[in-house]
């Protein structure tokens, strides 16, 4: 809307700025960074003040993909709610769907088979690889080193083509139901995974020598937004931007889900909680997923694929639905009413590439849940940034934005 | 180690009593102890993380709202989850406690947001994922899932188009058995029927 033009004189201008009032300060400027900028990943907004180059005040504004999911669980089975956490960290929907069904089985005190419990640790693995590549390339991106990009894409496709082989899907998986997965592996799926980790290794540390002693990349990521170990625990940061803090906390190691106790791996963390670190810690993560994801296909046990006695809560084969009369009236009964879990409530998180994933549940009975929070780690996350922003050049905050791997479809659920 | 810290905590805090749980130890907190009671489970008792605050919205039973917090404590890796009912159905109010874990500040500004419980002594309680003039709070029972119709955030854009925020159609909307009634009735159907071909939308 066009507002009536004033004149002011130069004479005026100088006067009101030197007696510091707000509009009219040359150096002082009010910048609107998204919903739409490209280093903002998603539709978050940032409100800067910003003095000549130097952010004083970062406001960020949330919601802008708010979907209401509580709101939909509670209107739904428990089966029904899997595809929408696909949604929730959709750079990596196996590492939810997992996180879902296990904190759903809790409720239900319902333990999977091992051959489950490895193929769910192994997707898990997987998506954290995925997650770390996209975020490491839009990271390298963002800060003007394009052609790790390329690299990274490249790696992740070729898990994609994996998720796909075993989904059905590239991006919405769906993978898991409370009791089990959707299907078992397909045939020669593991040796394809175990390939790809051969020649992925390789490549890692390409994209190593491109970017960890690069002049340019540590200028613009050493140093830069560090966060004290305090603040980090403080503002319930979890994940790699925690551990970059130098916070040794990693749930798989502190509260061991899906059996994590049977295999070895290192929790990297960082010294100074800077850009860097947290680019640093997320690299070594991939190299310990890699690694967990060897022993997983070494030591993959035989068995059933979801938990057979549980009647009540996983749906029958189809083909057995199709022929035996039992077994249709338990489909029935898991299809319209959802399985059936008992009254309670239950809080469990689980470590995904983010960081804690945590689902509230509150149960009445029945296959509905009467409340369910889902605890998001890019919503807190985000939090510290009016905190570590401050002081920041406002080409750091880029830098910060990349180093912090945040997802908007999580943090606005 | 589960009753023992709730042991522990009801000889100090005499007020609190045992909640029932199928995991973490959990305790049952008036909103006139919470913040003493917060401040001693951060500084003395070790939960460092808050991870969660949840808001929980019981419906006929008394009292109406519940703040739900889920506590960490990183040496011995055990959660503690926190009960604060609110005293006041018709104006929900809890104690804040972003003096305590700063990461409480957006925490409750959602739950803010969802169920209108606030917060006293919040630096800046406001909205945060639905937009500051949004009339209502999307999580209390009483909402439904297609949503009520409302005014869109932009008032220039809303004066020159007319339009508005409407709700969902639900129609083949999520599909559910109801879990009581005869057996006759309970053919899956949407849960939410606020707004299909046979009911028009209710007007707020």
């Amino acid at each position: 809307m066009a507002k009536e033009a004033t004149e002011v004189s130069y004479g005026d201008v100088l006067s009101r700025v030197s007696r510091g009032e707000g509009e009219l300060q040359p150096d002082r400027m009010a910048l609107s960074m998204g919903p739409s900028h490209p280093s903002t990943h998603g539709v978050l907004r940032l409100m800067l003040d910003l003095d000549g180059e130097t952010v004083t005040r970062c406001e960020p504004v949330v919601g802008y993909l708010h979907r209401g999911d509580e709101k939909i669980a509670e209107n739904m089975t428990y089966n029904q709610f899997v595809p929408y956490t696909d949604r929730l960290d959709y750079l990596a929907p196996l590492a939810n769907n997992v996180a879902y069904a296990l904190a759903v089985e809790k409720l239900a005190a319902l333990e999977v088979p091992p051959r489950c419990q490895a193929i769910r640790v192994l997707v898990s693995e997987m998506s954290r690889v995925s997650s770390h590549l996209m975020g490491l390339g839009a990271y390298a991106l963002d800060i003007g080193a394009m052609t790790v990009f390329l690299y990274t894409f490249t790696e992740r496709e070729k898990l994609y083509t994996l998720f796909e082989e075993l989904t059905g899907a590239r991006f919405t998986t769906s993978y898991t139901r409370i009791g089990g997965v959707a299907r078992d592996l397909p045939g020669g799926w593991l040796g394809k995974v175990d390939k790809f980790c051969d020649q992925f290794l390789p490549v890692l540390d390409d994209c190593n020598d491109l970017l960890t002693r690069n002049r340019i990349f540590l200028d613009r990521t050493e140093g830069v937004a560090e966060i004290s170990k305090e603040d980090a625990i403080g503002y319930g940061l979890t994940g790699p931007n925690l551990r970059a803090s130098g916070v040794p906390s990693d749930l798989r190691k502190d509260c061991p889900y899906s059996g994590y106790e049977h295999y070895e791996f290192d929790v990297p963390i960082g010294a100074r909680g800077d850009c860097y670190d947290r680019y640093l810690v997320r690299f070594e993560e991939m190299r310990q997923s890699i690694r967990i994801i060897r022993q997983v296909i070494q030591s993959m046990p035989d068995g059933p694929w979801y938990a057979e006695e549980a009647k009540k809560i996983f749906a029958p084969p189809k083909d057995k639905v199709m022929t035996s009369m039992e077994e249709l009236i338990q489909n029935f009964m898991i299809v319209t009413q959802g399985p059936q879990m008992p009254a309670g409530e239950v809080y469990f998180e689980a470590e995904n590439p983010k960081g804690a994933l945590g689902f509230y549940i509150v149960s009445k009975g029945g296959g509905v849940p009467y409340r369910l929070k889902i605890r998001s780690p890019s919503f807190c996350n985000l939090s510290i940034l009016p905190k570590v922003a401050r002081g920041c050049m406002i080409g750091d905050v880029v830098s910060l934005l990349g180093s912090f791997d945040f997802v908007m479809g999580e943090c606005d659920s | 180690m589960s009753e023992e810290i709730v042991s522990r905590l009801q000889e100090r805090f005499t007020e609190i009593t045992p909640r029932e749980s199928l995991d973490w130890p959990a305790v049952n907190c008036p909103a006139r102890q919470w913040a003493d009671l917060a401040a001693a489970l951060r500084e003395e008792y070790g939960y460092r993380f808050l991870m969660d605050v949840s808001g929980v919205d019981w419906k006929e039973e008394a009292p109406r709202f519940m703040v739900v917090y889920h506590l960490f404590s990183t040496r011995k890796h055990a959660y503690l989850r926190v009960a604060v009912a609110c005293p006041e159905d018709k104006e929900p109010e809890v104690p804040s406690v972003v003096k305590v874990w700063p990461t409480a500040d957006w925490h409750e500004r959602e739950t803010y947001d969802m169920f209108g419980i606030r917060f006293r002594g919040h630096p800046e309680l406001k909205r945060i994922l639905m937009w500051e003039d949004y009339p209502f709070h999307p999580l209390r029972k009483e909402f439904p899932l297609a949503g009520w119709e409302t005014e869109l955030p932009d008032r220039e854009v809303a004066e020159q188009t007319g339009a508005k925020v409407i709700g969902a159609p639900m129609m083949g909307g999520p599909f559910v058995a109801p879990d009581e009634g005869p057996m006759s009735e309970r053919e899956p159907r949407a849960r939410d029927e606020t707004w299909t071909e046979k009911n028009p939308k209710p007007k707020k």
